[in-house]
């Protein structure tokens, strides 16, 4: 049976019923859209059940939208099933006050590193993770830079004359 | 004690022997970028290791947010910044996805023609540097005037030498010039010889291969679930190429072969690059011999500058020429992701559009980034000078391990 | 080949003043530390190349120990996580030494103005020379070099020793 989206959504929909909350076809791939407390479970399915093995996730990050109430901090895994050449994105949503999600490095190894960099970004904290600390910047940083409330710009520059820069 | 096999059996500790801690740190010769290893090391041997990255974490996806999606180009540059225009073309790509533009085949084949060259300039500076870090300096000498041809092609093109911010949404801005043309010829038709002269020096080198054979090997399985891409995957065994997998930029059209290793060491990881520099050199010729007729630009005003005799004379061309230069186009909203065979593997772009003139979110798939993580299991057992042809052999470039 | 300074010359012997001797001296024979983090590296090693030929200005041995080296080239963005470190192989070098900004982030920040980026070394050590460019072209960086070349040649030996070069360095906390 080839793997496509109506194959993989049943499938989904068969084991796990109510932790899929929904699908939507957007530009090229199936993003599906799961209940954060089960990710640990349904990541581990799809890796491991013979007929989807996805055994390879292509990325892993995250993204802020705070106009969401309660699902402000999102979590995608875009994965790939290189043997049928088949991928899709996966979705989960945290609330920005509580953003702890179970982690994927024992399903991927190679989720290790990025999952310590949405932590780094983000603030996402990912449960039963070896060595979850800051990856990119500074140990002793207290913002999590790519949230939207956080400027880009050092702001403790006083050498800036903004006569140049156009303010 | 037991002997150290080459292949990087467990190395047991016994009577109890104090372990060593040395600071690979993140300014020294051979790490090409900066990032940092802490080894403890039982004498030569390296037991365990402790990397630390971010020394040059300039906060590319941050920066993305602040910028029209043109400005964003240079920054996609500095990503791999051995071979920039792969890095160029795949934004450019991501954003004409996002448009639902389709560009005509001969801006397809000429991207193909320059995205090649990246790769053989890209290759060809990781195989010098392995050599040099083994003691072999002649190679580098020799080879870097291959990449300077292959700078003078890209300043024929776009005006820069590295970091070249090359082309536009939608194609190019001008056709091959003749001078580009008489350098591609040229380069073609004296590139093998040249090459198969720093071939004959390091391949069968007997000296060579003892220093990388059986160096730093990672199994086909362990390096899937490692997410590796590019040819240190194939090296290890797995027949994963982007160009062949999710075919883009009319790769389809083109024959050429995906070279594949065994055993996923040092050696394999050479060897697998200097035959993918041939695979270029192919490709490269096909798609210079076979150039099809047809625009160099694809039909989108809103991201395409129209010519300059227009813009004098019609009005409509002047208002879109004052919105493409301020970045004041509005991009459809929309979510995309696109994955382009970068130097390293598979380059991909994730792209979050709310509808404004800037991108809401833009993540980088770095394959460096990716694959360095299994470095400390790599050097696991190995000696601290196999370990540092392992890290050149894997072609970690600072600029895209951090981003 | 490098000119004779003016001096009195006579039948085996060339007299002229130390400075001068000793000004030829270190000019010609920089032994450069290439603290090369990102794209401007790479510009660098296209200088060190057959092409541009940086051992042609008595570069020839690129030190990477920063007890052997007299001229300290950053070329690359410095980011903060990193200036610690430059501050300490700044530190490790033995007088007289120089420093080479390379490149728009060593110099200013460049295009990376952001929360990370330290915005020019000069916040942190004592910087020469300024090579503008993104990255600059080896003719650039070599003009660079020359540039240290005349200061080299034309420095007061007294100079490493006096009141305001110990200013200079405790206003960058530098013992």
């Amino acid at each position: 049976m080839a793997l496509n989206n109506e194959f993989l959504l049943e499938k989904l929909q068969a084991q796990f019923g109510a932790a899929i909350l929904g699908s939507e076809q957007v530009s090229d791939y199936l993003n599906v859209e799961i209940d954060a407390a089960k990710n640990a479970e349904i990541l581990r399915f799809l890796r491991s059940d013979a007929e989807l093995n996805f055994m390879y996730l292509t990325d892993l990050c995250g993204v802020h939208m705070p106009d969401q109430t309660n699902r402000e901090l999102g979590v995608v895994y875009h994965l790939h099933n290189l043997e049928e050449n088949y991928r899709f994105r996966l979705k989960a949503w945290l609330p920005i006050l509580d953003p702890s999600i179970e982690t994927a490095s024992d399903i991927w190894a190679g989720a290790n590193w990025m999952e310590r960099e949405t932590f780094d970004f983000y603030g996402v904290i990912f449960k039963n993770h070896p060595n979850l600390k800051r990856i990119l910047n500074v140990d002793h940083m207290e913002f999590f830079p790519l949230r939207k409330e956080f400027p880009l710009e050092d702001t403790t520059r006083e050498d800036k004359d903004d006569r140049f820069f156009g303010r | 004690m037991q002997e150290q096999s080459i292949f990087g059996e467990e190395h047991v500790i016994q009577d109890e022997r104090q372990l060593n801690t040395l600071n690979l740190g993140p300014t020294h010769p051979s790490t090409h970028g900066v990032f940092q290893n802490v080894l403890q090391m039982d004498g030569e041997i390296i037991v365990s290791s402790e990397p630390t990255i971010g020394y040059i974490h300039r906060a590319f996806e941050k920066l993305a947010e602040r910028r029209p999606y043109y400005q964003v180009t240079p920054i996609t540059d500095r990503l791999n910044y051995c071979s920039s225009p792969i890095n160029n073309i795949g934004w450019h790509m991501t954003v004409e996805k996002l448009l639902q533009v389709q560009t005509p085949k001969r801006v397809d084949y000429m991207r193909v023609i320059i995205m090649e060259l990246a790769r053989i300039a890209d290759h060809l500076v990781c195989n010098m540097v392995l050599g040099v870090d083994s003691g072999a300096l002649t190679g580098f000498t020799y080879m870097f005037q291959e990449r300077e041809r292959i700078y003078d092609m890209y300043e024929e093109i776009c005006g820069a030498r590295l970091t070249t911010n090359i082309g536009r949404i939608g194609g190019f801005e001008r056709d091959f010039t003749p001078g580009f043309r008489k350098k591609l010829e040229e380069f073609l038709a004296g590139f093998p010889k040249r090459f198969d002269e720093f071939d004959a020096l390091l391949t069968r080198n007997r000296i060579f291969m003892d220093r990388i054979i059986g160096v730093g090997p990672i199994s086909a399985e362990r390096a899937v679930s490692y997410s590796f891409a590019g040819p240190n995957l194939r090296a290890a065994g797995v027949d994963y190429d982007v160009r062949v997998m999710n075919p883009y930029s009319s790769y389809q059209d083109f024959d050429f072969m995906v070279p594949i290793g065994t055993a996923g060491d040092t050696f394999d990881r050479f060897s697998v690059r200097q035959s993918e520099i041939r695979e270029s050199l192919k490709i490269i010729t096909q798609a210079y011999n076979n150039l099809p007729e047809g625009n160099f630009f694809a039909d989108c005003p809103e991201f395409y500058l129209p010519k300059k005799q227009d813009v004098y004379n019609s009005m409509e061309a002047l208002i879109w020429h004052f919105k493409i230069v301020m970045g004041e186009v509005d991009m459809p909203p929309g979510e995309i992701y696109h994955a382009v065979e970068g130097a390293n593997g598979e380059l991909g772009y994730y792209l979050i559009s709310d509808g404004g003139r800037q991108p809401y979110r833009l993540h980088f798939r770095r394959p460096c980034f990716i694959y360095y993580q299994a470095y400390g299991e790599m050097i696991k057992g190995q000696m601290l000078s196999d370990a540092i042809m392992t890290m050149s052999s894997m072609n970690v470039i600072a600029g895209e391990l951090d981003a | 080949m490098v000119e004779a300074p003016d001096g009195i010359e006579g039948q085996g012997f060339f007299a002229t003043s130390l400075d001068t001797v000793i000004g030829m001296a270190r000019a010609n024979s920089l032994w450069p530390l290439p603290f090369a983090t990102s794209c401007c590296g790479i510009e660098f090693m296209a200088t060190m190349g057959s092409n541009y030929d940086l051992a042609r200005f008595g570069a020839e041995r690129m030190s990477f120990s920063p007890r052997q080296a007299d001229l300290l080239m950053v070329m690359g963005t410095i980011a903060k996580k990193m200036g610690p470190i430059l501050k300490q192989v700044y530190e490790q070098m033995a007088e007289p030494k120089w420093v080479i900004a390379v490149g728009a982030c060593a110099s200013s920040g460049g295009i990376f103005d952001t929360y990370s980026v330290l915005q020019g070394i000069d916040k942190i050590i004592p910087v020469d020379v300024y090579v503008p460019g993104c990255p600059p072209r080896p003719e650039q960086i070599i003009d660079g070099v020359m540039r240290i070349q005349d200061l080299a040649r034309s420095e007061s030996l007294r100079r490493r020793s006096s009141e305001e070069y110990k200013q200079l360095l405790a206003s960058y906390n530098i013992e």
